[in-house]
């Protein structure tokens, strides 16, 4: 986790805490990714990087290729061309489960809960990587197999407090209403203990008071936490706000990358918005 | 010469006892191309069908009319008992579990099966009853070329004359007209399909009615060959493999299938039979498509599913 | 009034994570054993009512016994892991026919290496755990086309199964040593030295594996592995993001049913059948398994319970009811009237309450915990 940020001193001497955190090295680079399936083209040649402890938004319309490129980004899809480079490691073809060995976990656009299971076993999934007691000591349920267990529930309890719900500790997440189950996603995601986070949409179709919440959860994550965070929104008051740097894309390509101000300056971000007459 | 004619021979047998496969498969590919379920109980149809058409073609033949008459009637009769198990079907198990997963619908198909099986049975009766609406005797074919001639079955040239007719007609209502636009329209999607003003309901009962028919169309053809009795549909259960092989959604790969299977399993059969023991027909198909699945999970003709997230 | 939970507070995880966290729920299994084990041999030893003859243990309760088990392992593929099986026969047939080798003595010869593989004949628990064993092995060669085909596409990769092991135990005269009929005997049953015989004997060798497979199968699907399958059964992309190897959660889940419900068939075969063929565990046995975790509920161990016992009273009832209010019936339409009550069952279950008994046993339980009132 720290090995390539500590080279920094003003990176290594800086608290995680607070508003005065610090933007570290690259973390995650991708390289000239194209992306096409059978003759349409998902990405074209779109490079970009996010630096440690950041919040690094991905906007544009839709169809831009947005989802493709987290998807992309945690091995689910494989780019036809060029790399992804994380924590110093490249690599083009990649199965999901590794990449998230090495610190990457997500949320989805359309939720992607496991919903025959109550909120409590949905983010002690995402602890699945963690535990290591083999089946034997499973299927005794006793010994090392429960103080492992006891151990990983009091960690996802801690997460369940932060997130605020405790009351559907033990409901079936299926049946949550849809602003409850983003929540318990991300709580599932944040079980991972991640170094990246992904977020996908984190506050489609959500009110007002819903999305305060979950700009607060997500800013306070990525202050205590350290935790790198790259989202995509289409609220832009919501980007603007709480990004540090965003990167746009229209029809698979990149057309602005800088820091929130920068980018609403922008004439071809602009167009892309607003549309013009070609 | 001798070893290549008994080859052809065994060949041509099994293409056109793929045939027959390939019938059932049809109604598969149907049902799962229009409403996206896989259904088990094809099998069991295949035996309704048979029953009430072997049932009812006995009784009015016992009662004195004449054969030709009888044998319409017959097959009008068991078109109206597939007509109401579709809409049975359609009312009372698919209706409700509209937008239900894959797996749900197909464990469904596996109940009709049982009650189907059952409630045919229980009305039609359970014993072997041999039905003749084709000649079953063979032709001897190629005496100049091969000594003794090829054996080739008259029932099987029927088949595939019968399953010949039934995709040209299945292809034309599929491209031409209304009623087969809209299904295709449904098989890409219940939702917009209805919401653009499709009666999904209707179009199912037409779906589960087609392959109704299609079931129809076998057992006239596989009674004939094996008698109307329980066993068919095991035979039935054949169609799965086939459909693995050709692909789930592909009419052309329903009838490939069918013919590589048919064809496999009669020469694996002699061929291999005498090194390991007989009965591979009993299993070579399901282990061929295994072997399919693991190669080309799409099957031969099957569309590459693009998964999303 | 008796069945509430006020003044039962928690303090740890430990005591929140216990199978029964509710007291009374404790304290009805705990009776619910004591009759299991006790109880019913008192009741057979004194051949009291209904145990008067042995007709209750022998067609009834060791049957229930052994197919409860056996939809424990289905349960763990179908309910818990998502991954439909139309073979559990075909494992079963591996557990009882590996077993019968294993207790009977094991002979390969390789007469090109001028040797022999020999294995004396092996008492009953090894033989036994060995089916197990053998069963999970094909188990995982049968699992490995699930990591690249799904759902429907699985079911027909496990009917290969299914049809290749029927052939096999039919054909292959090595299996069956050489028997004439094709038929086999289970050997006697001696368990660490203690010769089973008598059917209460039999009931509670079968009642003390059911037990503790049932335990295991608990411990595993309410931990870490458990989480895993039904990650991968509700959302598998979603899961292998999260980090949870597919390769890993579906292979256990193979081995860890096919294991059980292979012990589950030597017990079918040497407990309950004692003499049996092929034909024992063709397709239809294996429908019958799918159909009790269906009915029972998918994903609930209690409902493997629930849904054999359905199963297997079924046809009894159907047999007995008509019987008793003068309707004479005949048995082939008794064997159609199970065919269509069971059929439509099935449809019914998965259109109002596709998690079957189970569930409706805990909405019972909920409303009991909550009455008088309605919330």
């Amino acid at each position: 986790m720290k090995a390539d940020v500590q080279e920094r001193p003003e990176v290594a001497g800086a608290a995680h805490a607070g508003s005065d955190r610090e933007i570290g090295d690259v973390v995650l680079s991708v390289e000239n990714v194209s992306l096409a399936f059978g003759g349409v083209k998902a990405i074209s040649d779109v490079s970009f990087d996010i630096r440690k402890g950041e919040i690094r938004a991905i906007i544009g319309p839709n169809g831009a290729g947005k989802t493709s490129m987290l998807n992309v980004i945690n091995g689910f899809y494989h780019p036809n061309q060029g790399t992804i480079t994380f924590k110093g490691r490249k690599r083009s073809v990649m199965r999901p489960y590794i990449a998230a060995s090495q610190g990457i976990s997500r949320t989805f656009q359309n939720l992607a809960l496991f919903k025959g299971m109550s909120t409590l076993d949905n983010i002690m999934a995402g602890r699945a990587l963690k535990m290591r007691r083999g089946l034997l000591w499973q299927a005794l349920h006793w010994g090392p197999a429960l103080s492992e267990e006891i151990k990983h529930r009091e960690a996802v309890e801690k997460i369940i407090d932060f997130l605020e719900i405790q009351h559907i500790r033990k409901a079936p997440v299926g049946k949550l209403p849809y602003g409850l189950q983003k929540r318990v996603e991300l709580g599932r995601a944040l079980a991972m203990e991640p170094e990246l986070l992904l977020l996908d949409e984190p506050m489609a179709g959500m009110n007002l008071e819903e999305k305060k919440d979950m700009s607060r959860y997500i800013l306070t994550v990525n202050d205590q936490l350290g935790t790198t965070v790259a989202l995509i929104e289409h609220d832009m008051g919501v980007v603007m706000d709480i990004s540090d740097r965003v990167v746009v894309l229209e029809y698979g390509r990149k057309i602005a990358d800088g820091t929130p101000d920068e980018v609403q300056r922008d004439q071809r971000v602009i167009d892309a918005y607003l549309g013009i007459s070609h | 010469m001798v070893v290549f004619g008994q080859f052809l021979e065994v060949l041509i047998g099994g293409l056109l006892a793929g045939v027959l496969y390939s019938l059932v498969a049809l109604g598969f590919v149907l049902i799962f191309k229009a409403s996206g379920v896989f259904n088990f109980a094809q099998g069991a149809m295949v035996l309704l069908a048979g029953l009430a058409l072997v049932r009812s073609l006995d009784f009015m033949v016992a009662r004195g009319i004449p054969t030709w008459a009888a044998i319409v009637l017959a097959l009008m009769f068991a078109a109206v008992v597939m007509a109401i198990t579709a809409a049975l079907i359609q009312k009372f198990v698919l209706g409700p579990l509209v937008n239900q997963d894959g797996l749900s619908l197909f464990m469904a198909t596996i109940g009709i099966t049982f009650v189907i099986e059952g409630a045919g049975q229980m009305i039609f009766g359970s014993d072997v009853y041999p039905l003749r609406l084709f000649p079953t005797d063979a032709w001897f074919v190629l005496g100049g070329i091969f000594d003794g001639g090829l054996l080739v079955s008259k029932i099987d040239v029927w088949g595939g004359l019968i399953a010949g007719a039934l995709v040209a007609v299945l292809a034309i209502f599929f491209q031409r007209t209304k009623t087969g636009r809209a299904l295709r329209a449904v098989a890409d999607d219940h939702a917009a399909a209805e919401s653009v003003g499709i009666p999904i309901t209707w179009i199912w009962f037409v779906v589960w009615l087609v392959a109704g028919l299609v079931a129809l169309t076998a057992a006239t053809v596989w009674g004939t060959k094996l008698g109307v009795q329980f066993s068919i549909v095991f035979l039935a259960l054949k169609a799965l493999p086939v459909l693995i092989i050709g692909g789930f959604t592909s009419v052309p790969g329903a009838i490939v299938g069918g013919l590589i299977v048919g064809a496999g399993e009669k020469i694996a059969e002699v061929y291999l039979g005498q090194l390991i023991g007989g009965g591979i027909e009993y299993w070579f198909a399901y282990v061929l498509a295994l072997a399919v699945l693991l190669v080309r999970p799409q099957g031969l003709f099957g569309e590459r599913i693009i998964e999303r997230i | 009034m008796l069945y509430r939970e006020a003044g039962q507070f928690k303090t740890s995880y430990a005591a929140d994570m216990a199978i029964f966290p509710i007291r009374q729920d404790r304290i009805a299994l705990i009776l619910l054993l004591l009759f299991a084990f006790v109880g019913i041999p008192l009741l057979a030893n004194f051949q009291l009512w209904p145990l008067g003859s042995d007709y209750m243990l022998r067609a009834i309760l060791i049957p229930f016994l052994i197919l409860s088990l056996a939809a424990i392992g289905v349960n763990i593929l179908v309910g818990y892991c998502g991954q439909i099986s139309l073979g559990s026969g075909a494992f079963m047939a591996i557990g009882a026919y590996s077993a019968y080798k294993f207790g009977s003595g094991v002979h390969i010869p390789l007469e090109f290496l001028g040797t022999e593989i020999s294995i004396p004949p092996l008492p009953l628990f090894a033989s036994v755990m060995l089916g197990g064993l053998m069963s999970a092995i094909v188990g995982i060669l049968f699992g490995i086309p699930s990591l690249r085909i799904k759902g429907l596409y699985l079911a027909v990769a496990t009917l290969a199964a299914q049809f290749f092991f029927d052939w096999v135990f039919l054909r292959v005269k090595w299996f069956t040593n050489y028997a004439p009929s094709g038929s086999v005997a289970a050997p006697d049953l001696h368990f660490f030295g203690y010769l089973v015989h008598s059917p209460i004997e039999r009931y509670l060798l079968c009642l003390a594996f059911v037990t503790v497979f049932a335990l295991i199968a608990k411990n595993l699907v309410r931990g870490n592995i458990g989480r895993q399958w039904m990650a991968i059964r509700d959302m598998d992309i979603a899961a292998e993001l999260m980090g949870i190897r597919p390769l890993y959660a579906k292979l256990t889940a193979f081995a860890v049913s096919s294991f059980i419900v292979g012990v589950a068939g030597a017990l079918w075969a040497f407990v309950y059948l004692g003499a049996w063929e092929p034909l024992a565990f063709n397709i239809d046995r294996s429908l019958q398994l799918l159909f009790m975790v269906i009915i029972g509920g998918l994903g609930s161990i209690l409902g493997s319970f629930l849904g054999a016992a359905f199963i297997l009273i079924l046809p009894i009832m159907l047999d007995q009811v008509p019987h008793a209010l003068g309707i004479p019936v005949s048995v082939e339409t008794v064997s159609h009237l199970v065919f269509i009550v069971t059929g439509a069952l099935i449809c019914y279950l998965l259109i109002v309450e596709p998690h079957g008994f189970a569930r409706l046993w805990s909405i019972a339980k909920e409303k009991l915990r909550l009455w008088p009132f309605p919330y």
